[in-house]
């Protein structure tokens, strides 16, 4: 039962299992929901999705799966539960015009149309489909979904239970939610709280033993405690910023991302590059003559422990990465591969944030280098980016 | 015995499946939303709706799993010991029981609320997962088993400010609590004052939403402000009309103290009820 909408889900990047399967069919069997569609997708959004960025991909899917389900699949009895007959009278008026009541009238008056439902309900055996005289679905008999029979009664397709319960689906309310949207002004807060957690790493006291038993012994056996604080492992960052040209906006904003929770690493030092890293970077764009650094220097400045993360579109020509001189800026004695090799090779953990989104990036020639160069740890500029970011360098 | 809706606490048909089934199925259930929104007043309302005693467990930076279990108190047995203590043969004497303990040797089934799970290590919810599956821990002092008598029903709210652990979601239901619609709004509002002045009430509700929809608030207020906001306007006994602006644009509410609770998010709507007079009248 659901393995198709599992697959699906599974399909579309849900990380559901086989444990939330089985739980699903648990609560289905302990019957904690009435049986309606809005209840059922309830239940399995509770049960399928445990994180709100994937509410809107499963909204989709369950659109897509259950598209055309007009009936809650079910034994007879059930349906015969479904139907008090005040209800299905009011759903008869509510769904048929005046004129199909007139026709209603002419086949022999409501009240004899609710009995023939009756009656049919009675004898029928076992879930029903085409056909003239059953209900079901797609006939065109009397009763039934999707009939051509203008005094036909929707049965399990009304407008009360169905049409609303897909609305809550398709209306897709938790689409800003996902976590593959780019960084807007409101999904900017939660990627400083995500950094602000890259940059905490432990801050409690712990009891410190050797202190303890010397300063017990100098009490004359009577306990003094000591406590020191746990090793505080503060992050430092060194940020390289491509900057001059189209993605100044963006990298402007990544600037002032982490220059808001500078005060939460313990070194937090940027330098800006245009295009590609060759041997110089500057400290400040507008006076960068005066500003400039050898990347030699750098490498002898920063210790192996600075994690390193390159923000740029790497977007160039491809002779601007591989070949000698191929700046365009200045004569560039070695290559910018050769450069960001240096780099990759001497610190740690390095990383590429690219704010071009993800599935651009196979029409640029140069961003596949590089990020070959950077053995593939280059990370879009998303929540989901940042998160993948700040995992691999904190690894 | 299922949850519902009640006077004091307006819940939406999913939040009530999801309550549902976490209770049916005994599995704990994780509520995530914006600050606010009734997270932790859920807890509260199940225990009460469900006739359960509520014990709450409030996580803070430095909660460690271990202590929701027992804590062996070794320094006052080390004290007791350099008195003389006769206490201090057995090391039960030591053992302080925690929230879980707790829940789980009650002789009433009850409601464990596991507040803001996010504020604690990463590690925390990982050291957990066998307790909350199988609810029953090891002491390694005593060397006893603790076993449930009863399944408590497990709530846990998170404010995301940590992702949890794949294992542990996989052991729990989930509900992320929307803002709630104009029209759920005012059911909670009445719920909650019931003999407020119905126009009142209406304005206070378009003034409320009209600032939930600038977009540039740093934080946007939630139903909690919301019931604070009015709460206040009732002690004040504003009539309606101060709330209905000349211009019905923006402009900055009595009392805004309770709604805004930012000085920039202030400063903006001062700029903006600065443009909106500037601009002529049509």
């Amino acid at each position: 039962m659901f393995s198709s909408f599992i697959l699906a889900l599974r399909a579309a990047g849900l990380p559901t299992s086989i444990t939330e399967h089985l739980a699903l069919l648990n609560a289905m069997r302990s019957g904690v929901c009435d049986y309606s569609v809005e209840d059922f997708y309830y239940l399995s959004r509770a049960t399928l999705v445990k994180d709100e960025r994937h509410l809107d991909r499963f909204d989709r899917v369950f659109a897509e799966v259950f598209k055309g389900l007009e009936r809650v699949e079910g034994e007879d009895h059930e349906l015969m539960q479904q139907l008090p007959e005040e209800w299905l009278r009011k759903l008869t008026e509510k769904l048929l015009t005046d004129e199909e009541k007139k026709l209603i009238e002419a086949a022999g008056g409501f009240d004899k149309l609710m009995e023939l439902l009756k009656q049919r309900l009675a004898e029928q055996k076992g879930r029903h489909q085409g056909g003239s005289k059953w209900i079901g679905t797609a006939g065109t008999s009397p009763f039934g979904a999707y009939g051509y029979n203008p005094e036909g009664v929707r049965i399990g397709q009304n407008e009360s239970r169905n049409r609303s319960a897909v609305k809550v689906w398709d209306k897709r309310e938790f689409k800003d939610l996902d976590g593959d949207v780019e960084l807007g002004t409101r999904t900017m807060k939660l990627a400083l709280r995500r950094l602000r957690r890259f940059a905490r790493q432990g801050a409690a006291t712990e009891l410190d033993i050797g202190g303890t038993i010397k300063a017990t012994a100098n009490n004359a056996g009577s306990l003094d405690l000591k406590m020191v604080p746990e090793r505080h492992n503060a992050v430092k960052v060194l940020l390289l910023l491509d900057i001059g040209g189209s993605m100044d906006d963006h990298v402007r904003a990544c600037e002032e991302l982490f220059s808001a929770i500078r005060t939460e690493f313990k070194h937090l030092e940027h330098y800006y590059f245009h295009n590609c890293i060759y041997e110089r970077l500057w400290k400040n764009n507008r006076r960068r003559k005066d500003t400039e650094t050898t990347t030699w220097d750098l490498l002898r400045t920063y210790g192996p422990d600075y994690k390193v993360i390159i923000v740029g579109d790497g977007a160039m020509a491809p002779y601007e990465v591989v070949n000698p001189g191929g700046s365009v800026e200045h004569w560039n004695e070695e290559s910018g591969k050769v450069w960001l090799q240096r780099l990759t090779r001497h610190f740690r953990r390095t990383a590429w944030l690219n704010p071009v989104p993800q599935d651009q990036w196979r029409y640029s020639v140069s961003t596949g280098m590089l990020s070959e160069i950077m053995e593939a740890r280059m990370f879009p500029l998303t929540l989901e980016g940042l998160d993948d970011l700040t995992r691999e360098l904190a690894r | 015995m299922s949850f519902k809706s009640t006077k004091s606490y307006i819940a939406t048909r999913d939040l009530e499946v999801a309550v549902n089934a976490a209770v049916a199925l005994q599995r704990p259930l994780l509520v995530k939303g914006e600050p606010g929104t009734g997270k932790t007043v859920l807890a509260h309302e199940v225990s009460r709706a469900l006739g359960m005693p509520l014990i709450e467990w409030h996580i803070k930076s430095t909660t460690k799993a271990q202590q929701g279990l027992y804590e062996y108190d070794a320094v006052s047995r080390l004290r007791d010991g350099q008195l003389g203590d006769e206490r201090v043969h057995d090391i039960g004497n030591y053992i302080v029981r925690g929230k879980l303990w707790e829940a789980f040797e009650a002789e009433q089934q009850s409601v464990l609320l596991i507040d803001e799970i996010d504020k604690a290590d990463i590690e925390f919810p990982n050291d957990l997962l066998l307790e909350l599956d199988r609810m029953q821990f090891y002491v390694y002092e005593t060397r006893k088993t603790v076993v449930a008598k009863q399944r408590p029903i497990v709530i846990i709210t998170s404010n995301n400010e940590k992702e949890l652990p794949d294992a542990f979601l996989r052991r729990c239901f989930f509900h992320y609590i929307r803002f709630p619609d104009r029209e759920t709004m005012e059911q909670i509002v009445q719920s909650h004052f019931p003999d407020v002045k119905q126009e009142l009430a209406r304005e206070a509700l378009n003034v409320f939403f009209q600032i939930r929809g600038v977009n540039e608030l740093k934080k946007k207020p939630a139903t909690s402000e919301l019931l604070d906001w009015l709460k206040l306007l009732m002690i004040e006994d504003l009539p309606p009309e101060v709330l209905r602006s000349a211009d019905s644009k923006v402009v900055l509410p009595p009392l805004h103290g309770a709604l805004l609770k930012n000085e920039q998010d202030v400063h903006l709507f001062e700029r903006l009820a600065f443009l909106s007079r500037r601009q002529p009248q049509r």
